[in-house]
């Protein structure tokens, strides 16, 4: 049924129901009539709440952290900085409540040190988040880690603006 | 995804032998299309020794080659830095034999050596003889004399055998002419990026991709008889190691298993291939037995354990290590035993390559943002810096350990250049559009 309609028949039994009503309107009466009302609009229409991670619509809520996929490390290192946990355990508690969620951790670092190092690189930041999720309920059978190295740049300036871009790993959903 | 094509056919504009060799070759490449690979010197040697390689006599039928047999051997004399040919232009005349030689007039052009030869069909007519001799032009000593004889096609590497030929007789190391070079080439960005492993011949002729891919691929690492390239290849969305007949394109899937597939090494006796897995959590080093498909694992540490390679002996593993804290060379027994580390000085060491005399290892050096090639040496206990940087990586040695090639970057591309062990000569090979990456010189090919 389309949102217009269900929205114009719930008003139209609001008011009737109002409108039956023989006795002065309480203020409780109201309010449940209301509820009822209002409830079928929200699923419906409104936003969902950003911090219900569980929710997948907030895959594509710029105000959830759901939405955020991309974390990123300081040179020559693989833990999570604390600014970051947050968009990390918002994942872990979607894939603890989906458990048809699964997710591939790519790793990528910046272009300094050889390749086949950065591919290990890569490798240690994938499992630190690996490993946080997975003690924030998300089961092993979601996750997987590939590590990319240095080979796939998403910036190719040699500054640090840049390789600050390019070591991060990736929060990639191939199901939900 | 087995790729292979043949280039067709190149042009060459060699202006000045001397000073400004610059080969450029237009390769109609269906992969890569319009890909031109350039090579010039930038810093030369000024004691390099004065040789004049007089064009030899073309005594087949139809036209003679351009560029011809002694051309090619002047650039590979060049090209090494050790020698200083001279101008075709410059020669008061163009002797095909030993007897027609005029000495003193040679001698008046301060140059040292001469070079004089002919090119005729084999008997059987399916091939080419190149007949030379290579004199002293103060004593008149014969210093070589010699019959080449090739393929119907394979006249350039002919050419590449004579300067071989030459550079040992004249500095008692053979010569790497006739080697191949294997690189990745990347173009093109997101979604039209694209990926190549290619061989060519050691001067940067004759590129063939040996396989394409949308996929990352890197590490490309020979086989000791020259004939097969292991490699690492993202096509499978993680990655995986294949070994790859250069010249029929038959490959073997070597390992793809969970976590780190990479780093490839053939031990020198061709039955082992070292690699990096991360199978066991974390990335270690592991030996595969090609005759009977078992694996050992060598290292055993939390740390990256990464870049096997073997000493020429075979009974040493040089690996990089962060178990320090920072990367650095360890070696181990390849049959195992305890690490030891082997880089002393430098922030970080990685990437090693061992010479043929297994006592020196160019490597990776970084200082701060500053990527350098460095030589190792493990007699010594001391480090040469060859390279002026800033993002200097992958070193290879040459067969003959004369020099080093190694990927650099010019503003935001790669290119590959060559150093002598010594540092003094460098040169670079430069893809017109994209990226080269990873070089891997081949072995002597006989």
């Amino acid at each position: 049924m389309n949102t217009a309609l269900r929205l114009a028949m719930a008003v139209f039994f609001a008011m009737a129901i109002a409108a039956c009503s023989s006795k002065p309107k309480t203020v409780d009466e109201t309010v449940t009539v209301d509820e009822t009302v209002t409830d079928d609009v929200v699923v419906v229409d409104a936003a969902p709440d950003p911090h219900d991670y569980t929710d997948a619509r907030n895959f594509d809520n710029p105000s959830s952290l759901l939405s955020k996929r991309v974390v990123y490390f300081d040179f020559d290192k693989s833990s999570v900085k604390p600014e970051y946990r947050g968009i990390v355990s918002a994942h872990a508690a979607y894939l603890a409540a989906n458990s048809s969620g699964r997710v591939t951790l790519e790793g990528h670092t910046d272009e300094r040190g050889t390749r086949e190092y950065n591919l290990g690189l890569g490798e240690r930041r994938g499992n630190s988040v690996m490993g946080l999720m997975s003690a924030q309920g998300a089961r092993g059978n979601q996750l997987v880690v590939v590590s990319y190295g240095e080979e796939r740049p998403v910036c190719r300036v040699s500054d640090e603006a840049c390789w600050a871009e390019n070591r991060r790993v990736e929060i990639v959903y191939t199901a939900r | 995804m087995n790729a292979r094509s043949i280039s067709i056919s190149f042009t060459t504009v060699t202006k000045n032998v001397k000073k400004s060799l610059t080969l450029l070759l237009v390769l109609l490449f269906p992969l890569l299309a319009q890909a031109q690979l350039e090579i010039e010197i930038i810093s030369g040697n000024a004691s390099a020794l004065p040789i004049a390689i007089v064009p030899f006599a073309w005594e087949e039928a139809g036209p003679a080659p351009n560029p011809g047999v002694a051309e090619i051997v002047s650039n590979d004399l060049y090209r090494s830095g050790l020698f200083d040919p001279m101008d075709v232009a410059d020669m008061p005349d163009r002797p095909s034999d030993e007897e027609s030689i005029r000495f003193g007039t040679w001698r008046l052009l301060k140059v040292d050596y001469v070079a004089v030869g002919r090119v005729r069909a084999t008997a059987d007519g399916q091939g080419h003889e190149l007949i030379y001799q290579l004199l002293d032009v103060h004593t008149g000593d014969r210093l070589l004399s010699q019959i080449t004889t090739v393929g119907e096609g394979d006249l350039r590497f002919g050419a590449h055998r004579v300067a071989d030929a030459i550079y040992e007789a004249l500095t008692g190391v053979p010569g790497a002419f006739s080697t191949r070079i294997a690189y990745i080439t990347s173009t093109g960005l997101g979604s039209d990026q694209r990926y190549e492993l290619v061989v060519a011949d050691a001067d940067g002729f004759s590129p063939q991709s040996v396989v394409g891919s949308p996929e990352p691929l890197l590490s490309p690492a020979w086989s000791p008889d020259g004939r097969k390239l292991a490699y690492v290849s993202f096509e499978k969305g993680n990655s995986a190691i294949y070994s790859q007949d250069v010249s029929t394109g038959a490959r073997d899937l070597v390992s793809s298993g969970r976590g780190i597939n990479g780093a490839p090494a053939f031990s020198p006796d061709g039955t082992k291939l070292a690699m990096t897995l991360s199978r066991s959590g974390n990335p270690e080093i592991w030996i595969r037995d090609l005759v009977n498909g078992g694996e050992t694992q060598l290292t055993n540490h939390w740390a990256i354990d990464t870049e096997a390679v073997w000493s020429p002996d075979g009974r040493t593993i040089y690996f990089t290590s962060d178990r320090g804290g920072k990367p650095q060379i360890y070696s181990v027994p390849s049959t195992g035993g305890n690490a030891q580390r082997v880089t002393l000085s430098g922030d970080n060491n990685a990437r090693a390559s061992v010479a043929p005399d297994g006592k020196r290892i160019a490597v990776a050096q970084g200082r701060g943002n500053e990527y350098r090639i460095a030589v190792w040496d493990t007699e010594t206990q001391r480090s040469t810096i060859l390279t002026p940087g800033k993002l200097d990586e992958s070193p290879s040695f040459a067969p003959n350990g004369s020099m080093v090639l190694y990927a650099t970057r010019e503003g935001t591309r790669g290119v590959l250049s060559a150093v002598s062990a010594d540092g003094n000569v460098r040169q670079r090979l430069i893809l017109s559009e994209g990226d080269v990456r990873e070089p891997a010189w081949s072995p002597v090919i006989r």
